[in-house]
């Protein structure tokens, strides 16, 4: 990937991360370990020009749809679809407030920008396979994506929704997990083992791709390799780490679904800011 | 007024607990009693505080991971090998997720399972709708075999846990994710199918369950102030509901009003409906979630706004009574 887009992708993530942070804390509640693993996929996914995202036509049939399965992490996409401009970032303040725009799990009928309301893990890919089908009958040559939690994976509908999509060969789908090893009563390897994932997505007759889900490099070539293939739906499994970005979040099962106080939000920012970054 | 011989089953203490809380202590107190005890639930027992009994008695303990249906169907199996299952989850996984499990493995084959829910009703707050059970109740009461017990106090729910262990089949539990007021002392006790009268009077009948019964106390002694005295009934056991408590009271104030923190279709004040339409026919104004799904905000600001906050149960009494 070139250099230049790196550092533009690089910074989106940052603002995402620094928004999402800023946004719970205001909120008193929420989810930051999940939403901040799975921000570079986010930046990627909305800023690198790879997906047809138009927040001037949010309607447009010919959109490529991102489906957020792991709901409880819509900070992330709350942060991203902002900074993309589908809604002003003064709402940012308002999420999970009474008569917010944003509530607490996404709803496609209260956020511009959002495909589809999810919350109830486990549905995402099933409402993605739907879309793929219904793109497909209508000829419309676009891409869904549905990112899902490593946890949520444990769910029976993932792997109905899984059969379904490669018995239909539907290459216009990827699913993307984010596989940060946690989920809320401890590490996904203790709570319900779903090793070995990758064996799982290619016996499901799915394509698969192993990737650091915190390098742009390796996301850019999954993405585009996965959008190029035609004949299966793809899984590209994110290596991640749960609150990636905030030292004292990072692999702390207890920041699933806890707010920062104020004093802990000025650290993490202060730690995003400051965090490495390869070129 | 209050009745005279509730007086001493009610706390004179100022104590709030959830009934989530209440339910993981007393659970993790039965464990050490009964062995056959065994406790399931799917990647939540932080917040249903079942990790109180998994970390007392970890052999016992079942985490099933993000698998509700598994989970439920895997309760009905433990049952039939003798064992007591306890399956936690949040209501709308308990009832809806797992919905057909519940109702094949477990209703219909009058398994000893209890499933006991939290995070019930919109008081659950910020989360909002999809994380707020309102139909939950209604799903678990037309299941035949099903009892549905929806406790309004941390004494209550002990009570309650009680009484469920020792009854045989399948229950339904609607537990509260908020704290509420600590109604009830320790000599209160709960049958399952009846109601406890907790004040008396001629000019309407008030009747609530779970988190809206403190609510609808308070609204009850507003009245009360004013000069309108009204029969108060706590209904916990919303199916089998108390028909002769709810008929004797109608018979009397001519006038029911319903309170729950649950969806009016199909909850308690469509029980109260079923028994009076059948039985003795006056007039129900059901207060509860008015056929909306819920949202996000804080539990308090929801339930003004769903319309059953002490205000809003004071108007309905104030506006219905004959003048
Ligand atoms: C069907 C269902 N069951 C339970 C929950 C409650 N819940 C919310 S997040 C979560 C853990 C999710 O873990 P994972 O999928 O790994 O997400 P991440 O680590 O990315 O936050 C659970 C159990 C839910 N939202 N939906
Ligand atoms: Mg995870």
């Amino acid at each position: 990937m070139d250099s230049e887009l790196k550092k533009k992708l690089q910074e989106k993530a940052k603002i995402i991360r620094q928004d999402i942070i800023e946004m719970l804390c205001e909120a008193g509640s929420g989810h930051p370990g999940g939403s901040l693993s799975i921000a570079d996929v986010f930046s990627y996914l909305y800023f690198s020009g790879i997906l047809n995202i138009n927040p001037d036509n949010p309607s447009d049939k010919y959109r490529d749809r991102v489906v957020l399965s792991k709901g409880h992490a819509c900070p992330v996409l709350y942060a991203t679809l902002a900074e993309k401009g589908f809604f002003d970032k003064s709402h940012l303040k308002t999420l999970r407030k009474y008569g917010s725009i944003l509530q607490g799990h996404p709803d496609m009928n209260k956020t511009p920008g959002v495909e589809m309301t999810t919350g109830s893990l486990g549905q995402g890919l099933s409402c993605s396979v739907g879309m793929a089908l219904g793109a497909r009958l209508d000829d419309l040559n676009i891409n869904i994506i549905a990112i899902l939690g490593d946890g949520e994976c444990a769910e029976g509908q993932v792997w109905e929704a899984a059969m379904s999509a490669s018995h239909y060969k539907l290459g216009n789908l990827v699913a993307i997990v984010d596989k940060n090893g946690l989920q809320i009563d401890g590490f996904t390897k203790d709570v319900m083992n779903s090793e070995p994932l990758a064996d799982k997505w290619r016996s499901f007759g799915w394509e698969v791709f192993e990737i650091d889900g915190h390098d742009f490099d390796e996301i850019d070539y999954s993405i585009k390799s996965a959008l190029s293939i035609k004949d299966k739906p793809v899984c590209i499994i994110a290596n991640t780490i749960k609150g990636r970005g905030v030292s004292f979040m990072e692999n702390v099962c207890d920041w699933h679904g806890k707010a920062p106080s104020e004093e802990e939000k000025e650290k993490a920012l202060c730690d995003i800011c400051n965090l490495k970054l390869e070129d | 007024m209050i009745k005279q011989d509730i007086k001493k089953i009610l706390s004179s203490e100022d104590e709030k607990i959830s009934t989530r809380e209440a339910y993981g202590r007393k659970l993790a107190e039965l464990g050490e009693i009964d062995k056959n005890i065994v406790v399931l639930d799917c990647d939540l027992s932080k917040s249903t505080r079942t990790a109180i009994f998994a970390k007392k008695f970890p052999e016992r303990f079942f985490n099933f991971g993000l698998a509700e249906a598994n989970m439920m169907s895997a309760a009905a199996g433990l049952a039939t090998m003798g064992k007591i299952p306890f399956a936690s989850t949040f209501g709308v996984f308990a009832t809806k997720r797992a919905c057909d499990q519940v109702s094949i493995s477990i209703a219909y084959p009058r398994l000893n399972v209890k499933i006991c829910a939290t995070h019930t009703g919109i008081s659950v707050g910020e989360d909002g709708a999809t994380h707020q059970a309102i139909e939950d109740a209604a799903i678990m009461r037309s299941f035949p075999n099903m009892i549905v017990i929806s406790p309004a106090d941390g004494t209550e729910t002990r009570k309650v846990i009680d009484e469920i262990y020792k009854y045989n089949g399948p229950c339904y539990i609607r537990l509260c994710r908020g704290n509420s007021p600590v109604l009830f002392n320790d000599n209160y006790e709960f049958k399952i199918g009846r109601g406890v009268k907790i004040m008396d009077g001629d000019k309407a009948t008030l009747i609530s369950a779970g988190f809206t019964t403190s609510i609808t106390l308070e609204a009850a002694k507003t009245l009360e102030e004013e000069g309108i005295e009204v029969d108060m009934i706590n209904m916990a056991s919303i199916k089998p509901v108390d028909s002769e408590m709810i008929i004797e009271s109608a018979k009397k104030t001519g006038l029911v009003i319903t309170v729950e923190d649950h969806n009016v279709i199909g909850g308690l004040g469509s029980a109260v409906c079923e028994v009076l339409s059948e039985k003795y026919p006056v007039r129900v104004i059901r207060l509860g979630v008015q056929d909306k799904f819920g949202s996000s905000g804080s539990p308090a600001e929801l339930i003004k706004a769903y319309g059953f906050d002490k205000d809003s149960i004071v108007k309905t009494v104030r506006e219905n009574i004959p003048a």
